[in-house]
């Protein structure tokens, strides 16, 4: 049974965690996500999972780094300061395969910056962020409905790869209200088995079984080196088998604008509005920012000769380099960017295009 | 003919990487006699420090997790708290328990986390080639420290076991020694109590093992067990502290 309920980007994405059969949260305050820890603070008891409220950013982390080890669903959240301090303990989950969901509802920086709605984090998210040849895989939703269902995704991928995934949001689509399906509150039969099934890399006690180890660490000669080798050999497979994106207009389109999260709800506004006059415009919306939909930018370079992409971000340019590096200079790229507390507005967009 | 000693079955047969004189090879092998004594190596999960204890889960035969540099005991509370049934406990050296991890080991202190802690004082950083600790005593040289450690610039010895001790929801700190087979002894039976503790989930227990380190000293191993005996134990007194 389905229901619609009105939530923020912050609530869905904890309901949304629930369904999917997180059994464990650990976070720290910070503007603008307070509200998922909160209501995870309410929820978690409900549904018999642990909420804690931790000391500091790192210790959140790597609470999860723990929780997750036993096999659990774990996940914490942050926004953009906090996300920083985190990356040692996600460098650590990537290191050891442990799954594990990390949010961050981004806010303006650098340093403590401000609580405004930002896209600054793109290069932390998608480029590993912390120290090491990893990376994790990244969603980024762009609706509160995405919010609340990209989180049974993520729990599933991160499952499925032992490999942290973060959920890239920012501080508008977190604050933001809109209606919502969800499954009937309380939690499915299914999400109940996820939050119970045993991982046979788990710590549980070496009960009939030899001993397991969760460890990053990779003394011997060689030993790391094949443990890297296994890593981009995974990687490679996430890139072939779980990019995500969504295209508009990809038939006809001359101009394809490319933009993600809350910024790609003001470009399919841009979209529209010059269909409506018959301007040939599309768009493509990367929904994993890592692995990065860079197939589907070459293709349509490939059939359309004189196409051209604009990039519009909520960051000084920061996709923009994935954009480029996925077309090796083959088309023309523009950049329409703001960060710190603007969003380029529709007209702005429109303004910037008759002027290409 | 009786068996008076043999390898815990907890511990693997395998070296260690120790360096003569070292404590922790004692105190790994105490944790693994005392997992066996109590019948709970099927349940335990370690959780091994950054410093010279890294690759500790690859010298005791039941679970273990690694942990970052002061973090074991943020680990240890996820771990922990998701699976009650489960002896939890980590081990760790006092530069990642009273430094890096200083804020970690108060936290889960004062929530009264049901875990044990193994604490490592050996006054200075093995693992990195002999920096000074936190614990580091007064005019003790070491490679950061190489006049000896002066309280006007580098402060005094942190006694992090006292500073815990003060908090409501701690159940149980003692800080031993490894000086002599008799003080050995003393150190299994607190290791002991503090995992007896977590089995009847009366909370958060802590032991402090004033363990040498002959080659950061500039000792030998006999040299090393006298100066915990003759010197640290003054700075560091041994016993119940709660």
């Amino acid at each position: 049974m389905k229901k619609r309920i009105l939530l923020s980007g912050n609530e869905a994405i904890a309901e949304g965690a629930l369904q999917a059969g997180c059994c464990f949260y650990a976070g720290y305050p910070i503007t603008p996500q307070n509200e998922l820890t909160a209501y995870m603070a309410k929820r978690m008891p409900e549904v018999g999972g642990v909420f804690i409220q931790a000391e500091s950013e790192l210790s959140a982390i790597n609470m999860v780094f723990g929780a997750s080890s036993t096999g659990a669903r774990a996940m914490t959240s942050s926004s953009s300061p906090g996300i920083s301090l985190k990356q040692e303990g996600i460098s650590y989950i990537a290191g050891a395969e442990l799954p594990a969901v990390i949010v961050n509802i981004m806010r303006g920086g650098p340093g403590l910056g401000n609580i405004a709605p930002s896209q600054s984090d793109y290069f932390q998210a998608t480029k590993g962020g912390g120290h090491g040849d990893y990376h994790c895989i990244v969603l980024a939703p762009s609706t509160v409905q995405e919010a609340f269902d990209f989180m049974g995704v993520a729990f599933d991928l991160a499952d499925r790869y032992r490999n942290p995934v973060i959920i890239l949001g920012d501080g508008m689509l977190g604050q933001m209200l809109e209606s919502c399906s969800i499954a009937a509150y309380g939690l499915s039969n299914s999400s109940k088995k996820r939050r119970k099934d045993i991982k046979k890399w788990a710590l549980t006690g070496c009960k009939q079984r030899s001993p397991n180890v969760i460890k990053s660490f990779y003394l011997k000669e060689g030993d790391l080196e094949r443990f890297n080798l296994k890593l981009q050999k995974k990687y490679k497979t996430i890139q072939e088998t779980e990019t995500r994106y969504e295209g508009l207009y990809l038939e006809d389109a001359r101009l394809i604008l490319v933009s993600y999260g809350t910024m790609a709800r003001v470009a399919k506004a841009v979209v529209s509005e010059l269909r409506k006059k018959n301007k040939k415009v599309g768009l493509v919306r990367p929904i994993t920012l890592w692995p990065f939909p860079r197939r589907i930018l070459q293709d349509l370079t490939a059939t359309h000769k004189r196409i051209s992409f604009l990039v519009v971000e909520m960051s000084y340019g920061q996709m923009l380099e994935d954009v480029r590096l996925a077309l090796e200079g083959k088309a023309k790229v523009d950049f329409l960017g703001r960060a710190g507390g603007g969003i380029p507005t529709e007209k702005e967009i429109i303004r910037f295009i008759k002027n290409l | 003919m009786k068996l008076l000693f043999k390898r815990p079955r907890s511990l693997r047969e395998i070296p260690t990487h120790y360096c003569p004189g070292c404590g922790h090879g004692i105190v790994q092998r105490l944790v693994a006699e005392v997992v066996d004594e109590l019948d709970i190596r099927e349940r335990v999960i370690g959780v091994a420090p950054v410093g010279c204890a890294v690759i500790a889960y690859d010298y005791w035969d039941f679970d273990c997790s690694e942990a970052a540099h002061g973090r074991a005991l943020a680990v240890a509370t996820g771990i922990k708290r998701m699976r009650p049934e489960n002896i939890v406990f980590t081990y760790q050296g006092d530069g990642d328990l009273a430094a890096i991890g200083t804020a970690e080991t108060i936290h889960a202190a004062n929530r009264g986390e049901n875990l044990t802690v193994i604490f490592i004082n050996n006054a200075v950083y093995g693992m990195t080639g002999g920096q000074m600790a936190p614990t580091t005593l007064l005019n003790q040289k070491t490679t950061t420290t190489p006049y000896g450690r002066r309280a006007d610039r580098e402060g005094y010895p942190l006694k992090i076991s006292e500073l815990i001790a003060q908090l409501p929801a701690v159940r149980y700190v003692e800080r031993v020694a490894l000086y002599s087979p008799q003080a050995v002894f003393i150190a299994k039976k607190t290791i002991k109590q503090a995992f007896q503790n977590q089995i009847e989930n009366r909370g958060f227990s802590l032991v402090e093992v004033l363990s040498p380190c002959p080659t950061y000293w500039g000792m030998s191993p006999k040299e090393a067990m006298d100066w915990i005996r003759d010197v640290m134990i003054k700075e560091f007194p041994l016993g119940r502290i709660r």
